[in-house]
């Protein structure tokens, strides 16, 4: 049966925002959904004092790399300075309020598209925010690298997290090195002597072509070649990207069948950018995973073909390939609505946007993000975090997501209040959260219950857990 | 499955824990008539590519410390860091010293130059290869240890199968029902009144997906809540951390004799390409952890060892050469442990193929000269009467066993 009106405004936020409120749905009814994608496709137009506020309260987020490694030192450094250590100027210390701008931003932000596709490329790109110097480099990333880029062309996306020094850093390409370069050379230098084909082989296979995008091992070393030199210049002081041709190899090279000539300098690494961002392979992986993220766990061929077409027509802009989604038949299919799984900090940012729960964001609230599976900025392999639904389901995932729904209702959780009127009209919320959806099941354990505990219920309730 | 039987034994449990009668009643029973009760076999899989060839290190191979000049192990002498000596000619890190008296007591078995056939050097392609059990067959839709338990049921226990991992592992995926769970005391809904309503709604869900979950949810919290009463929590040193925290929940389960038949753990930072250290640093951390988590768990398992068998494995080895940054890069074959109080073990098996250049698998990794599935093959045969692994491992079939069980 094709959607209903409700339906389908609820269904384009639930994709579009880390989940709707009553608000949206009112505003979306209002101006229509076209209208309304145009707005928050363009966010900069957009004026969000709350959040920005919010954010703005915390300090580290501001920073740059030196500033923060100066203010939260590791506790070696500390002691030398005769810092006194503690809690609040601990490296951990910046990736809490990391974590917490995150989670602040998807409750309070009105840039909510926006900020859906942030966490995207942020998983796309993924950085393990724990790894060494990344642990001062990983707010940069985020605000300086993917941020401004996001809805960008994917071209500069992925140029700007080749140079980032996190990246640089994480998939180790700062310290592959030609073996036969002076630097290379030379046994006193400790740490480079030689290649490194890490960030070669992620950028192809994670990043940009795919697993089966059609590249071997032969690639992947000609890859890390034309990549050296692109290092990070201190990486734990004022780290900075630079291209050191001591460090470069400067042969003729060939990657995927093209031929690079020798002594091309930087441009051999640029060459290579280009290459990976124009590849037929990219735009089908990209595509595929932007559709995964919207629309289904498979999305269907058709719509990814349509949005890998886009993505070659537009040049990679990811504004029009997020417009060819969210406007696309499929997207409205009755096979998508519904058919997604919300992943950890989509359960919890829609739990605490529907029940407009007063939000400070703490470690405690932060906890249940990690034991539902998704520790933000903590994703391990360069894989990030998996965005199919079986994934976030097993029972003890579950089991979390049960009780953060009665622990937020009980108001047992520091850092998130919910109002007793926070459900006025249980009828009237559940048209946002799933119109004409509710199973029968759930209708009659609703009906046995009141108040504060109906509200929980419902939070908890299999059709909450999907979007 | 069959899913009138899963909920007559299902509510047929949940009866007899009203009667204060343990639900493992029915599961011994189920797996008496079957003639294996209690056999577990435990896959710990050590994420990120491990450098086997610093682990159970080759001394007597000239090659090893001309490819590894700054990271090598020094060899077996008197004295502080230095390797343990096994055979005479491979040694254990010294990290791994508490492995040594099980080593000697016959209770561990060594496959050097084991893995996983496929030349891909790509983690993800990797694990996925060494968890569905098909190298170079990515369309596998299951993991190899849930094809067991669909293939041998023998009960409808909850805990068949067990992971103590973040997510389910693409090991343990499949059609055959799992659980994945990391502590037992921690496993409880908060709030009772909301818990009956919530059992119900999951339960009779016309979401499949939740539905399943739910059942699986519901069901394990009401047995694990019996075990609590029934088996204190160990008094082993386990150390701190996720593996061994994953372990000793599994011994506990394991002597709670709930039905536990597979069990998988994990333990990640495998991926050592800068400064790895030789005998100290950043992989002598790691297999610190490891070998004291494993250790801990062999002295508590107590007799429970006769029926267990543990066996680890990562997606691939690391290059044989050491790269520019004092580390390695991912490579090829790999060292595997079994472990169990019926191995023949206190021996390194697999034939060693040697480190020169000219033997080393594409000029650069440690060649492999036993595929893990014939070891797994082997553990199924021996030790969980599953003669017949053409279901398990499709299109594989080892041609002769390594030995290492009787």
């Amino acid at each position: 049966m094709p959607l209903s009106q409700d339906q389908k405004v609820v269904h384009f936020l639930s994709r579009t925002s880390f989940g709707p409120t009553p608000e949206d749905v009112q505003k979306v009814t209002r101006l229509g959904i076209r209208a309304y994608l145009d707005e928050q496709l363009e966010p900069e137009k957009i004026s969000d004092n709350t959040a920005e506020e919010k954010v703005a309260a915390l300090k580290t987020m501001r920073l740059t790399s030196r500033e923060l490694f100066e203010l939260y030192p590791p506790p070696k450094v500390a002691q030398e300075r005769g810092m006194m250590p503690s809690e609040m100027n601990a490296p951990r210390f910046v990736i809490l309020e990391l974590q917490q701008a995150r989670l602040l931003r998807a409750v309070y932000s009105q840039r909510q598209l926006y900020e859906v596709v942030v966490d995207f490329w942020n998983n796309h790109f993924n950085i393990f925010a724990a790894k060494g110097a990344d642990r001062w480099l990983t707010t940069a990333y985020e605000r300086d690298t993917i941020r401004p880029h996001a809805l960008g062309r994917f071209r500069d996306l992925l140029l700007a997290t080749a140079q980032s020094p996190a990246m640089l850093f994480y998939l180790d390409n700062w310290l592959s090195v030609s073996p036969d370069g002076p630097m290379g050379r030379m046994p006193a230098n400790a740490r480079r002597r030689g290649l490194n084909e890490n960030y070669a082989r992620e950028i192809m296979e994670l990043h940009t072509l795919g697993v089966d995008g059609g590249y071997n091992q032969q690639d992947v070393r000609e890859v890390a070649r034309c990549f050296t030199g692109w290092t990070l210049v201190r990486p734990r002081g004022d780290p900075e990207f630079r291209f050191e041709p001591r460090l470069h190899d400067q042969g003729a090279k060939t990657v995927l069948g093209t031929r690079i000539a020798a002594g091309g300098g930087i441009e051999d690494g640029m060459k290579v950018i280009d290459l990976l961002a124009r590849h037929p392979s990219t735009a089908k992986f990209i595509a595929t995973k932007l559709s995964r993220r919207l629309v289904a766990d498979d999305p269907p061929p058709s719509l990814v073909n349509r949005v890998a077409e886009s993505f070659r027509r537009s040049d990679g802009d990811i504004r029009t390939m997020i417009r060819t989604i969210v406007e696309s038949p499929e997207f409205y299919s009755p096979e998508a609505y519904r058919a997604k799984v919300k992943k950890p900090l989509e359960y919890v940012a829609s739990a605490l946007r529907v029940t407009n729960a007063e939000t400070q964001v703490t470690h405690q609230l932060l906890r249940y993000l990690g034991r539902m599976g998704e520790p933000l900025f903590l994703a391990q392999p360069p894989t990030g975090y998996p965005d199919v639904g079986a994934s976030w389901v097993s029972p003890d995932m579950l089991l979390t997501r049960m009780n953060f729904a009665a622990d937020l209702v009980g108001n047992r959780i520091d850092g998130a209040r919910v109002q007793s009127t926070a459900l006025r009209d249980t009828q009237q919320f559940v048209r946002v959260i799933a119109p004409d959806s509710l199973s029968s099941g759930t209708r009659a354990a609703l009906a046995e219950t009141e108040g504060l505990e109906t509200l929980a219920l419902l939070l908890a309730a299999p059709e909450f857990q999907r979007r | 499955m069959d899913r009138s039987r899963r909920s007559f034994i299902k509510s047929a449990g949940l009866g007899f824990l009203a009667l204060g009668l343990p639900p493992s009643f029915l599961v011994r029973a189920a797996g008496a008539q079957q003639g294996n009760r209690g056999k577990v076999l435990i896959v710990v899989f050590q994420r990120g590519g491990m450098d086997g060839l610093n682990v159970v290190i080759p001394f007597k191979d000239r090659a090893y410390y001309t490819l590894r000049p700054s990271i090598a192990v020094a060899e077996p002498a008197a004295g502080e860091e230095r390797a343990i000596d096994l055979d005479g000619y491979f040694a254990l890190h010294p990290a791994l010293a508490p492995l040594k008296n099980i080593y000697d007591k016959g209770h561990l078995a060594i496959v050097h130059a084991a893995g996983s056939p496929d030349n891909t050097r790509s983690h993800f392609d990797a694990q996925d290869y060494m968890e569905i059990g098909t190298p170079g067959i990515k369309s596998t839709p299951d993991g190899w240890l849930n094809r067991y338990l669909s293939e041998k049921r023998l009960s409808d226990s909850p805990f068949r199968g067990v992971a103590v991992s973040p997510q389910t592992p693409r090991m343990l995926t499949g059609t055959a029902p799992t659980l994945s769970l990391s502590s037992i005391e921690e496993f409880r809904l908060r709030n009772q009144s909301m818990g009956t309503k919530l059992q119900k709604l999951y339960t009779q869900s016309t979401d499949p997906l939740f539905r399943q979950g739910g059942n699986s949810l519901f069901d394990a919290m009401a047995r694990l809540r019996a075990i609590e009463s029934k088996v204190p929590p160990s008094l082993a040193t386990y150390p701190v951390g996720r593996f061994g925290n994953g372990l000793k929940q599994i011994a506990r389960l394991i002597k709670a004799d709930v039905g536990l038949e597979i069990a998988f753990t994990e333990i990640e930072g495998w991926d050592t390409h800068v400064n790895e250290g030789g005998a100290t640093g950043i992989l002598a951390n790691r297999l610190k952890e490891f070998g004291a988590g494993l250790a801990a768990f062999h002295l508590d398992l107590g007799d429970r060892l006769d029926d267990t068998v543990i066996v680890t494995m990562s997606e691939f080895g690391r290059t044989a050469r050491e790269n520019g940054n004092r580390g390695t890069d991912h490579g090829h074959a790999n060292v595997m442990f079994v472990i169990g109080g019926r191995v023949r073990g206190g021996k390194v098996y697999g034939r060693w193929p040697g480190l020169a250049q000219e033997v080393l698998y594409e000029g650069r990794d440690l060649d492999l000269t036993t595929d893990y599935r014939t070891v797994c093959s082997e553990v199924f045969a021996r030790h969980l009467a599953q003669r017949d692994a053409a279901r398990i491992f499709p299109g594989f079939r080892a041609a002769t066993f390594t030995g290492l069980l009787a």
